[in-house]
């Protein structure tokens, strides 16, 4: 079941259906996921967990137009994923902030502006500035990036994911690479810029606990090959706006459901 | 367990230590342990050939420092572009780059006479030696270097929809520079050897030619002055490149 966030009819952020995605060609294909049906509201905080392989970043590179599917159909925001990144319409953000060394960190946030431009209807303006300032980043433009802490260089990524104005962010274990305390600040900086922007959020991790915390709804994939195996709506156990606190026992509770789901994925 | 480092002080102090103490072995030692003049002439000697022979030693300098230079200048911008053309098609760099290899294996001093039979006398051919042994470590280098940006890297590209040219310019360039520089910092010595070895085999000016005639004559303090010359020769190159490196790599 699906309640739709709008009335109006915005179309889905995802719909797949029976997708069969994995690498080397069709005939020699090693499959990574397997007949895979999902559907993503718009506008909404989706999180993916599961085991290592499960195909959760696979998923994520399908949306993203970097890898075509074996089979099965996907639309994004009601198009195909080459039509929505050629427009540009969604940001990418990866384990590793994967900020160029060579590039200051205000440089970094406008990579944007510098390249693909040329397949571009709409111009995309340098809020480099705003967005530094949102993440918490004022006066740290001039710096390199490798004079950053590693929370500083995964802010850095997502403001340079959001200079284009996604209307999809994919978030591959963003802070998967982060001690808990920056973890958990970032999480909830990340929601605070969910709230604001409306951008639909995938978001990829291992951790059970920022998984609940983040996501308006959960899924679970397993491996091997990877499947959906659990769909959790987390909205009737959260407040409005998708606020809860971590120790919340209608949270715990979600938390321990969902490790079970991935101790029989795994 | 491994050593504290030295104060900055020390750090500076002992090598000019280690060599002051060589060059003083090297003057007061080795005459006295009767090590003739002609095969060892003393630091002294070989300074006072600076002072008698500067024109001479510039003279033989200036070529070989332009052959070094050109040679340096254009076996690296053939081996940059190469490497940009192979990384650009797999085709061509699966068809021709094992006969680069192969042609890498051939040794220098080999090759030297037939690039003086083809070129001649004159400068050519010895810009064309030290152009040869600069290409293939830049070649190898800078098609790695290239190579050398990371699947995230090209899939952040991808998602920004960069073109080829964009990804070239914005990724893989920046991202081969460190290979490159190294392989220049190897560069800056072989030019010279490519120079000087060009000379050997034929020429009568240039530091090579130098070094030839000083044997022949028994002129050992000339022998060494040219060696020496020769030497600096190889870290002033160095040093531009280190200088280079530092304007164009910054983090």
């Amino acid at each position: 079941m699906t309640i739709k966030r709008h009335a109006d009819m915005v179309p889905n952020a995802i719909e797949a259906s029976r997708l069969d995605v994995g690498y080397g060609g069709r005939i020699a294909a090693v499959k990574v996921l397997s007949g895979l049906d999902l559907t993503v509201e718009a506008g909404s905080f989706l999180s993916i967990l599961g085991p290592s392989g499960c195909g959760k970043s696979t998923l994520l590179r399908v949306v993203a137009d970097l890898l075509d599917p074996l089979g099965g159909t996907i639309s994004v925001l009601g198009d195909t994923p080459h039509a929505v990144r050629s427009r540009r319409d969604v940001g990418f953000v990866f384990q590793d902030s994967t900020l160029l060394p060579w590039r200051t960190v205000r440089d970094n946030v406008r990579l944007p502006l510098g390249v693909g431009q040329g397949s571009l209807t709409r111009r995309i303006e340098d809020r480099s500035d705003e967005l530094l300032e949102l993440m918490g980043l004022a006066g740290f433009g001039e710096r390199l990036p490798h004079q950053l802490s590693g929370g500083q260089r995964q802010r850095v990524a997502i403001a340079r994911a959001l200079l284009g104005q996604p209307k999809l962010l994919l978030m591959d274990e963003p802070f998967g690479a982060l001690d808990e305390i920056t973890r958990d600040r970032l999480n909830d900086e990340l929601l605070n810029l969910w709230r604001r922007t409306g951008t639909t959020i995938l978001f990829v991790t291992h951790s059970i606990a920022e998984a609940a915390y983040l996501g308006e709804r959960v899924i679970v994939l397993a491996a091997n090959p990877g499947r959906l195996v659990k769909d959790l709506d987390m909205r009737p156990l959260k407040q409005d706006g998708n606020r809860c606190t971590r120790e919340d026992p209608a949270i715990v509770a979600a938390m321990a459901e969902l490790r079970t789901a991935l101790e029989q994925a795994s | 367990m491994r050593a504290a480092p030295l104060s900055p002080q020390l750090a500076i102090a002992l090598p000019v230590l280690g060599a002051a103490s060589i060059l003083l072995a090297w003057q007061y030692l080795l005459p006295l342990l009767g090590v003739p003049a002609y095969i060892v002439p003393t630091p002294t000697a070989i300074s006072g050939v600076f002072q008698k022979n500067f024109a001479l030693l510039m003279d033989n300098l200036r070529p070989t420092l332009i052959e070094a230079l050109a040679g340096f200048v254009i076996g690296n911008l053939a081996a940059v572009l190469l490497a940009v053309l192979f990384v650009h098609s797999r085709i061509l760099q699966a068809a021709y780059f094992p006969i680069v290899l192969f042609f890498n294996t051939i040794p220098i001093l080999a090759l030297s006479p037939i690039i003086i039979l083809i070129f001649g006398l004159g400068m050519t051919p010895k810009i064309v030696i030290a152009a040869v042994i600069c290409f293939f470590p830049t070649l190898v280098n800078m098609i790695r270097g290239l190579d050398s940006a990371s699947d995230n890297e090209h899939e952040l590209f991808r998602v920004l929809s960069a073109t080829r040219w964009e990804i070239f310019w914005s990724l893989r360039l920046p991202r081969a520079l460190p290979m490159l520089f190294s392989s220049l910092r190897i560069a800056s010595a072989t030019a010279v050897i490519g120079a000087i070895v060009g000379e050997w085999i034929g020429s009568d000016k240039g530091l090579g030619a130098l070094i030839i005639q000083a044997t022949f004559n028994y002129q050992s303090d000339r022998l060494y002055a040219a060696i020496v010359l020769s030497s600096c020769l190889s870290i002033a190159l160095f040093c531009v490149v280190v200088l280079a490196e530092r304007r164009a790599i910054k983090y």
